[in-house]
C-alpha cells in the first residue's frame, strides 16, 4: 500500500498526512516535490495536502495546479488512480480540472479554523466505506476560501450520481448545500475542506478522521 | 507593449467581498449604491509588439492560468 504526498512551497499539512498514512498502512508515505515531472512506480493513493500553496496567489491552488508534477497526478487519476485532496488540496484538485465547481472566499469573509460536525453522505467510495451512512463526525476546518459553488445542472448531476461525501451540519462557509467534500464520476477522487489527518490520534482529540485512512485501505486492497 | 487583463467574477456568482466594501461605502455616508462586484487587473509587460498578436497571446494566458473560467470572466485591452 504505498502513498505519495505531494509538496508545494507552501504546503503546511504534508507530515500530518504523511503520519496518517503510515498509521493506517503501516508503510511510510513518499513526499513528492512539486518540480518532479513524474510520480513512483506503483504508488496506490497520491494526496494533495493542505496549506497555501505559492501563497493563494492568483487564486487559492491556480499555481500549484500548473507545477511540473499535476500533469503527472492528473494522468493517474485518468488511468483510474486514487487521489485525495484536503483543504487547499481541494482547491488544487478544481483548478486541475479533476473536480467540477469552484470554491470561493467565506460567505463571512473570515479564516474559520474550528471543530465541525461532518455527516457522511455516501459510503459508496474508497474513502467513505468504513462510514456509516448518515454518520456524524467531529473534524477541525480550517480556511478562508471553502465556500464551494456548482450551478443547478451540476448540483443536479453531483445529488443524482451521489458524489456529495459529505456535508456539513452546520453550514460555516456558505458552501451551497452544505457541501464539505465531492467525489469524481469514477469516485476515486475526493476532494474535501475539513482536515481528517488532524483527528488521527487520541492525544490529538480523537481518532474519526482515520476511518477515511483505513477506507482507503480496504479499498485498494479489496481492488 | 503592455496589455492590461481585467478579470471579474460572473454577474450569477455571489461576491462577498464586493458586499463588504458596499456596507463600508454606506457605512461612511454614500447613498444609493446598487452593487459593488471587486475583480482584478493584471498587467502584462510583453515583448511583442503587434497589438493583435499580444491579444491573443494574453487570451492564450487567460485560459491556461488567469482566469477560472467557471466563475470568472475576463478582458483584454493594451494599457495606454
Amino acid at each position: 500500500m504505498k502513498s505519495a504526498v505531494i509538496v508545494f512551497p507552501g504546503s503546511n499539512c504534508d507530515r500530518d498526512l504523511a503520519v496518517a498514512f503510515e498509521r493506517s498502512f503501516g508503510v511510510k508515505s513518499q513526499m513528492i516535490w512539486h518540480k518532479d515531472a513524474s510520480l513512483p512506480d506503483n504508488i496506490d493513493i497520491v494526496a494533495i495536502p493542505g496549506g497555501f500553496s505559492f501563497g493563494d496567489y492568483l487564486r487559492c491552488g491556480a499555481i500549484a495546479a500548473r507545477a511540473p508534477i499535476m500533469q503527472s497526478v492528473i494522468n493517474f487519476a485518468n488511468r483510474g488512480g486514487h487521489v485525495l485532496g484536503i483543504c487547499n488540496g481541494f482547491q488544487v484538485l478544481i483548478e486541475s480540472g479533476l473536480l467540477p465547481g469552484a470554491l470561493m472566499r467565506n460567505s463571512g469573509l473570515k479564516f474559520v479554523c474550528k471543530d465541525q460536525v461532518l455527516m457522511t453522505e455516501t459510503t459508496n467510495s474508497p474513502f467513505t466505506n468504513a462510514f456509516g451512512k448518515g454518520q456524524k463526525f467531529t473534524v477541525p476546518i480550517a480556511h478562508h476560501d471553502g465556500n464551494y459553488i456548482a450551478d443547478d445542472n451540476l448540483l443536479a448531476k453531483l445529488n443524482g450520481e451521489d458524489r456529495v461525501a459529505f456535508r456539513y451540519v452546520e453550514n460555516p462557509n456558505g458552501s451551497v448545500e452544505n457541501i464539505a467534500g465531492i467525489l469524481s464520476e469514477n469516485r476515486r477522487v475526493l476532494g474535501m475542506m475539513p482536515h481528517p489527518e488532524r483527528l488521527n490520534d487520541p492525544a490529538l482529540g480523537g481518532v474519526d478522521g482515520a476511518r477515511l485512512f483505513d477506507s482507503l485501505l480496504g479499498a485498494v486492497i479489496a481492488n | 507593449m503592455k496589455i492590461l487583463v481585467d478579470i471579474t467574477l460572473k454577474s450569477e456568482v455571489l461576491d462577498p467581498q464586493g458586499k463588504a466594501i458596499q456596507h463600508a461605502l454606506g457605512a461612511l455616508g454614500f447613498d444609493g449604491i446598487d452593487g459593488v462586484r471587486q475583480g482584478k487587473v493584471i498587467e502584462l509587460d510583453l515583448a511583442e509588439t503587434d497589438r493583435a498578436a499580444a491579444e491573443i497571446t494574453a487570451q492564450k494566458m487567460c485560459e491556461k492560468l488567469l482566469a477560472n473560467t467557471v466563475i470568472e470572466n475576463y478582458t483584454i485591452r493594451p494599457a495606454l
